[in-house]
Order: structure tokens, then C-alpha cells, then sequence
């Protein structure tokens, strides 16, 4: 039962709050709680799993595969807390930064319906279920990237949403291919029939092309320096920070781990985009000079190296994947919510025109996530990288090492050059509260992501998502306990 | 299969139409084409040649039934392109009332 919560509460919210009118207080209220609620619920989880196994609901009372289930093992576990607590924070952040928008209801409430679509996707158990929710955070994702209704807002949002909506029709062409192969859409009985048929290439390369475009990888990655900055800045720290994740990365792991047989030729093309994807972003992001475009770049750098650890395939790989996307969704959140700070006090996204009124606090908690992401030891971000290059060295692919290796150095380069034209002096321009506490929080969460690299701490919390994944017996056993 | 490789060319057209047609609206069609190709081929996959429709009557052995999931995906496929469709033509709008063009090519305030 409480599978279906992640749904159904951020869904109801947000249809509460879409009626509600103009009262702004009311919206963050009802947002604040909803969001809270779900990170609570969210930890829960982990409880639950650990004394019950992975949760099945089924809906409506029938057995599957006759009905959607919803599933959470601990990968979905995993990815449901991240999503939480991004959103949390990015609504405790919304509540001082949207003052001066209009229509706050509305924003709240595309968030909630965004948020229902991500959790959507996290916890089904569907193939074609993972396409409508995919859909339905996709659309609220268009609406908030044109919601400060400039003329390049309007722009960069019809390049998203026409990108977004091939990569969703060859996704559901994929679908059909694979219901006409297995006649099935439940992904644990696909998980078993796979097995017995011949391999599908036609739908690989279809899930690919597709969830590579939502990953932003290599020649797909056009639309996401546009989209990303253009969102107001909360939002583009869930789209990089989790949306690209969840729809990208996750699906990706979901589809081609643990439904799907492992093919070596998909692993193999998931290394060589991976590892360009990581050069092209970093190159990209050295010569921006706005701030948030730069920091758009530098996402689609950051997906390299996790798509880049998938493809290694061994669990080291997947564990530093699975690292990677913890330390990035906080990092890149960090940074995007400090972007937020800094245009608010300067006026401009522009680094040649800053003047350095911005305050100490988002100077703070900038460099410390600007460490993180380029791998600088204390931070959670080195030991992520860390684990990606040994992984990468064990499996004997040097070269790759080295690249990654590079790319991070060069990685260092650009964020230097951005702590030191956006901050020439540090001003004291006031920050409202809400925005001030999240920052501290969230500079704070860089350095506690470093903790799970201890052996200990790593064996319950991330070992365990690890081993969900390479267990493909235990996925396909769901299926026979659940159903009929 | 002649029908499947028809259906492909008209998914192939829509890609054509998204990726090289300059005009706003035509992208949208194009889109639109595309979303209707692979709606076509769901249907496809369900079709059983001879088959009836698929509702159980009382007394009658209802023989060879055509596939009714792939028709209820569409439905819903339908409806959500529906919904995407509409986002778009309000961007379509938008883009008109702020650039005064609906040419792509002169669309290019974002650069890079």
C-alpha cells in the first residue's frame, strides 16, 4: 500500500493546489507538506525493505500480469529517497525565490505533477506504465522550463519538448516491439521470457536512442544547456539534478540490467557515448560565460561518467554509477540553487559583468560543491570518481581510465574560472531566509555523501542497491510469488 | 509485413518532416505524424487475421479474438499525445507573440 503513497500524494497535492487560486501561502504550505511527507516516507522505506523484502502492491485487486503493479526493491528505494530530498529542498529554496513570480499555485503545483511522474516511473513494476508516467513528469517539465515566459524561455522549451516527445514515440515503438516478441508487459515476466527468445536488437537500440535522449547523451545532448538553465532556479536543480537521472540513468539500468538479457554490444556502446559524452561537456562548459549555462554543460559531463560506469558492467562499475548519481543530484542541486542566489544578487547570469555582491554563504557552499563535483578528496564527489576510475582500471580499460581522469582535472579548470569572476569580493547582499538554510543544508549534504564510502556504512546502504541489481534471479522471483 | 514496413516509412516521414521542415507548425505535424505511425503499428500487432472482436458472450465459443491490450495502450497513447501535442501549440503561440516568426531559423536567441 504505501507504494501507491509516492503517487498519490504528490498527484492529490498538486490538484489541490491547481484549485486553489492566488493564496501564495497556502500553495507553499500545502507544497512544503507534501514534499516533507514524501521524504519521510521515502526513509520509512528503507526500514520496511530491510525487515520485509521488496514491496509489492498490486492495483485493484488483481494478480499480475493481468494488472500494474507497483514495485520497490532497493534500487527504486534509492532513487525514491534522492528524488525526495531534492524536491524537498527545492521547494524550502522556492518558498524565498518564487516572490517574485505571479501564479505561485501554478508553479507548485507543475512541480507535485512533476514529482508524481518521477516517483511514477520509480516505483512501477510496468513497461508501459514506465512510458505514461515518463510522459507526465515530461509535460510538467515543459510547462516549468517556459514558466518565467521570456521570449528564450518560450524557445529553449519547444527544442525540449519537441526532442522529448521523438525520444518518447520511439520509446513506445520499442515497447510494442517487445510486447509483440514476449506478449507481456509486466517487466518481471519479461525478465523470465527474455531468456527464451531471441535477442531483441531492434528494441535495444530503440530503448537507447531513446533514454540516451533523456540522459542527454552524446548526440543527443543539444537540448539540455537550453532547457535546463531556462527553468527557474529549484527547478533546474530537480531537472539536472533528478530528472535526467530517473528517466535516463535509472530506466536505463531498470531496462537493460535487469529486464532484458546483458548484451556486451549495448554495454559496449554505453562506454564509448559515455566517455565522449563526459569530453564533449567538459569543453563545452570551458567557454560559456553564463553561469548557468555553464553549469548545464557540465551536467551532461557528470551523466557521461555515470553512463560510462554502467557500461563497464561490473559491480564495482555500477556501484560507482549508482555513487555518482547520489554525489551529482546534491552537487549540481548545490550548484544550480547558489546560480539562483547569485543572479538574484546580481542581477545578471553573465560572469564577465559580475560585480561580487553576492554573500558569504552561497560564496561558501559554491566552493564546496564546486570541489565536490571536481573531485577534490573530502567531498563525496572524489570518492564517486574514485570508484568509476578503479572500476575502469580493474576491468583493464587504461585509456578510459585516463580519459576520466582528464576530464576531471579539466572539470577543476572551468569551476575555478567560475568561483573567480562570480566572486571577485564577497558583498552582503541579504538572501531571504528559506534560501539561506537550504543552501547550508545542502553544502552540508557534500560532505555527509562521503560517509557511504566507509566500508561499513557502504555494506547497508549501497552495497545493497548494488546487489539488487545484479540479482536478476530474486526480480524474476517477484513475479512468481506475486502472481497467480 | 508489407504493413509493418508501410507503417515504419510513415514514421519515417514524420522524423523527416521534425527534422528538416522549417516552419513551427510543420515540425508539430511532424511529431504528430510519427506518434500516429507507431499507434499504427500497436494495431497491427494485435490484429489476428480472421479474429473477432474481443468481448466474451454468453453461449457462444467466441473463437480467435484479436489482441484488445495493444488497443488499450493506444487509447491511452492517444491521450497523452493529445496532451503534448496541445503544449505545444501553446509554445507555438508564445513563440509567435514574443519572435513575430514562425521560422525556426530565425528562432535563435540561445546559442551554442
Amino acid at each position: 500500500m504505501i507504494a501507491s503513497y509516492f503517487v498519490i500524494i504528490p498527484l492529490l497535492s498538486g490538484f489541490v493546489l491547481a484549485m486553489s487560486g492566488k493564496r501564495s501561502k497556502f500553495a507553499e504550505l500545502v507544497a512544503l507538506i507534501a514534499t516533507s511527507l514524501l521524504l519521510f516516507l521515502s526513509i520509512l522505506l528503507f526500514a520496511l525493505i530491510d525487515s520485509s523484502g521488496t514491496i509489492v502492491y498490486q492495483l485493484s485487486g488483481w494478480k499480475i500480469p493481468y494488472t500494474i503493479s507497483l514495485v520497490i526493491d532497493s534500487l527504486s528505494a534509492f532513487v525514491l529517497f534522492l528524488v525526495s530530498l531534492i524536491a524537498f529542498l527545492s521547494t524550502l529554496y522556492s518558498i524565498g525565490y518564487m516572490k517574485r513570480f505571479r501564479s505561485l499555485s501554478n508553479y507548485y503545483a507543475l512541480l507535485m505533477l512533476l514529482i508524481a511522474g518521477l516517483n511514477g516511473v520509480t516505483v512501477t513494476g510496468d513497461l508501459f506504465n514506465l512510458f505514461v508516467f515518463m510522459e507526465v513528469s515530461l509535460i510538467a517539465t515543459y510547462a516549468l522550463v517556459a514558466f518565467q515566459g521570456e521570449a528564450e524561455h518560450y524557445e529553449a522549451a519547444f527544442k525540449y519538448a519537441i526532442l522529448g516527445s521523438i525520444s518518447s514515440t520511439i520509446i513506445l515503438f520499442g515497447i510494442g516491439c517487445v510486447y509483440s516478441a514476449t506478449s507481456s508487459l509486466t517487466l518481471m515476466q519479461i525478465s523470465i521470457k527474455s531468456a527464451d527468445i531471441p535477442v531483441l536488437y531492434l528494441a535495444y537500440g530503440l530503448f537507447l536512442t531513446g533514454f540516451g535522449l533523456k540522459a542527454s547523451m552524446f548526440p543527443f545532448h543539444s537540448w539540455l544547456p537550453d532547457a535546463h538553465p531556462s527553468a527557474p532556479s529549484p527547478v533546474s536543480a530537480m531537472l539536472s539534478g533528478v530528472l535526467i537521472k530517473v528517466l535516463g540513468a535509472y530506466a536505463m539500468i531498470r531496462v537493460f540490467f535487469m529486464v532484458f538479457q546483458r548484451s556486451d554490444l549495448v554495454l559496449g556502446s554505453l562506454l564509448v557515448i559515455g566517455s565522449i559524452t563526459m569530453i564533449i561537456g567538459a569543453i563545452m562548459a570551458f567557454g560559456q560565460s553564463d553561469i548557468k549555462r555553464m553549469l548545464g554543460f557540465s551536467s551532461v559531463s557528470q551523466m557521461g561518467y555515470i553512463v560510462f560506469a554502467l557500461g563497464l558492467g561490473t559491480p564495482l562499475g555500477i556501484l560507482g554509477a549508482i555513487y555518482h548519481m547520489l554525489n551529482h543530484a546534491v552537487l549540481k542541486g548545490t550548484l544550480f540553487l547558489d546560480a539562483g542566489a547569485i543572479e538574484m544578487a546580481e542581477g545578471t547570469r553573465d560572469l564577465e559583468k559580475m560585480t561580487g555582491k553576492s554573500n558569504k554563504t552561497v560564496y561558501v557552499s559554491t566552493l564546496m560543491a564546486s570541489m565536490g563535483i571536481s573531485g577534490v578528496p573530502p567531498f563525496g564527489g572524489f570518492f564517486s570518481k574514485l570508484v568509476i576510475i578503479m572500476a575502469a582500471i580493474y576491468t583493464g580499460k587504461y585509456i578510459y581510465a585516463l580519459i576520466a581522469l582528464a576530464v576531471s582535472v579539466v572539470t577543476l579548470t572551468y569551476y575555478l574560472k567560475m568561483l573567480k569572476k562570480a566572486f571577485p569580493s564577497t558583498g552582503d547582499a541579504k538572501i531571504p531566509l528559506s534560501m539561506k538554510s537550504t543552501l547550508i543544508i545542502m553544502s552540508l549534504l557534500t560532505l555527509v555523501t562521503a560517509i557511504l564510502f566507509i566500508p561499513s556504512i557502504r555494506e547497508i546502504t549501497l552495497d545493497k542497491v548494488v546487489d539488487c541489481v545484479i540479482n536478476r534471479e530474486a526480480y524474476s522471483q517477484l513475479f512468481m510469488a506475486g502472481g497467480n | 509485413m508489407g504493413l509493418y514496413l508501410l507503417s515504419f516509412i510513415l514514421f519515417l516521414v514524420g522524423l523527416y518532416g521534425v527534422l528538416t521542415k522549417a516552419n513551427i507548425v510543420k515540425i508539430i505535424l511532424g511529431s504528430g505524424i510519427m506518434g500516429y505511425a507507431v499507434n499504427l503499428f500497436l494495431i497491427l500487432i494485435a490484429y489476428r487475421s480472421g479474429g473477432t472482436f474481443p468481448i466474451l458472450l454468453p453461449g457462444k465459443d467466441p473463437g480467435m479474438m484479436v489482441d484488445p491490450l495493444p488497443q488499450a495502450l493506444v487509447l491511452t497513447s492517444i491521450v497523452i499525445e493529445l496532451g503534448t501535442t496541445a503544449l505545444l501549440v501553446a509554445l507555438a503561440v508564445n513563440i509567435y507573440k514574443h519572435y513575430g516568426t514562425l521560422d525556426v531559423r530565425k528562432v535563435r536567441r540561445l546559442k551554442g
